[in-house]
């Protein structure tokens, strides 16, 4: 097969081009850029229940994404839900009566933690753990007690 | 009824030897990929012929697949009012098995079938009779550098499969019908997994290119040296193929994607 400095060029296009598409999948179409994770800090809370949450769920404050969640493990003890959240280091301002909430985005969206900053001076520092939280709202329990509710108000 | 027995014995048989052939093949195959490092020269054009050629096919099939899949999602999605979502189901179907599957049979098909005939000719012709007569090894001359042309050009192809398939998603999914264009590709970013979705896929795609790779240069060397063996030979590469690459896909899917 005879080869022309035309093939080369073709083959080199063709090469650029596919990792051109792989760096496309990459970055534009994936989450690897939340990959590249700036510094984080570490902070821990307690949930009674922690609902449909799983590791890789968003935190978030106000609505904007400031971290994830890391890990999720149950303590045999107390039996509660121990979640360890992964927060960007650029928001460490919170103090530490700050509120963890699980919320759901939307009906039937994903489960997210929410924190909610309170009033204290003293700021919470990698590994704190935050005491107020309130736990997800198990739809069937919320539909449970409105029923009984309602069952209630009847007699 | 003997007679049933007798042929089912001999398929059987001949079944596993040809297994054990194709094995000993890649053996010789992979042992032979070291001596095209000094020439990248044959390495070069064969990326070319795999490659290249193949580029077109891709390309396009890719942005028609993305184009359909997204109309398809559309009408399904907004049933339940959950258009937004397009982007991620485009991307999620294209990435982790469209993309790799479906470049693997084109690829079969166009190049794989290509391979098969190419070197089935050549050993009808004698050539690689020819070439051990003068002391060159056609494993290190002609095979190992096709064999690695097909293992590096199919990731490649299946990347722009997967990228120009989600791009004519957005085309049709924002241009023609309505979907909000931040929430196609926010959605997208938020769900898919560089280490579970984009890396498995890449590792799916790998692996058909090795073993499509595998069949049609297999077939073509051990076709009967004829032009009906050729032909035969030719339809069995994309046979057997698309066969490996189903299966496979069905196992690496259960593999990767089991939990979570």
């Amino acid at each position: 097969m005879s080869h022309t400095p035309t093939q080369d060029t073709l083959v080199g296009l063709f090469v650029a081009a596919g990792i051109a598409g792989l760096f496309f999948l990459a970055f534009h179409a994936s989450n690897l850029s939340a990959y590249a994770e700036h510094d984080i800090y570490t902070l821990t809370a307690r949930f009674e229940n922690s609902g449909g949450l799983k590791a890789k769920s968003p935190v978030s404050a106000a609505g904007v994404k400031i971290g994830q969640v890391s890990a999720i493990t149950f303590d045999p003890k107390t039996y509660d839900a121990v979640v360890e959240m992964h927060i960007d280091s650029h928001y460490n301002t919170f103090p530490d009566d700050t509120t963890a909430s699980i919320f759901t985005a939307g009906l039937l969206g994903e489960q997210y933690v929410n924190l909610e900053a309170g009033g204290s001076e003293i700021m919470l520092k990698d590994q704190d753990k935050i005491e107020i939280t309130q736990s997800a709202i198990i739809l069937e329990k919320a539909i449970g007690q409105f029923l009984f509710k309602a069952a209630e108000e009847k007699k | 009824m003997i007679e049933q027995l007798e042929l089912l014995g001999s398929l059987t048989r001949g079944g596993f030897a040809k297994l054990g052939r194709g094995t000993r093949f890649l053996l010789q195959t992979l042992s032979g990929i070291g001596s095209v490092i000094p020439r990248p020269r044959l390495l070069l054009n064969q990326l070319y012929s795999v490659g290249v050629l193949s580029f077109l096919i891709i390309t396009i099939s890719g942005l028609f697949v993305g184009m359909v899949l997204s109309l398809q999602g559309y009408y399904t999605l907004s049933d339940f009012g959950a258009e937004a979502s397009l982007g991620l189901m485009v991307a999620t179907s294209l990435v982790r098995e469209l993309g790799p599957v479906v470049s693997a049979l084109l690829f079969a098909g166009r190049a794989g079938s290509a391979l098969t005939a190419e070197i089935g000719l050549m050993k009808a012709t004698e050539q690689l009779s020819g070439m051990e007569m003068m002391a060159v090894d056609p494993i290190q001359r002609i095979i190992a550098p096709r064999f690695l042309a097909g293992l590096i050009a199919m990731p490649l192809l299946a990347g722009l499969f997967s990228a120009i398939g989600i791009l004519g998603g957005q085309l049709v999914g924002s241009g023609l019908l309505g979907v909000d264009d931040g929430a196609y590709w926010a959605q997208m970013q938020a769900k898919i997994d560089f280490q579970d979705d984009i890396v498995n896929g890449i590792i799916k795609s790998i692996t058909f290119g090795f073993v499509t790779t595998w069949i049609a240069l297999f077939e073509g060397y051990d076709a009967t040296p004829t032009a009906e063996g050729v032909s035969r030979a030719t339809t069995r590469t994309v046979v057997n193929s698309a066969f490996s690459v189903l299966g496979l896909d069905f196992i690496l899917t259960a593999l990767m994607f089991g939990d979570d």
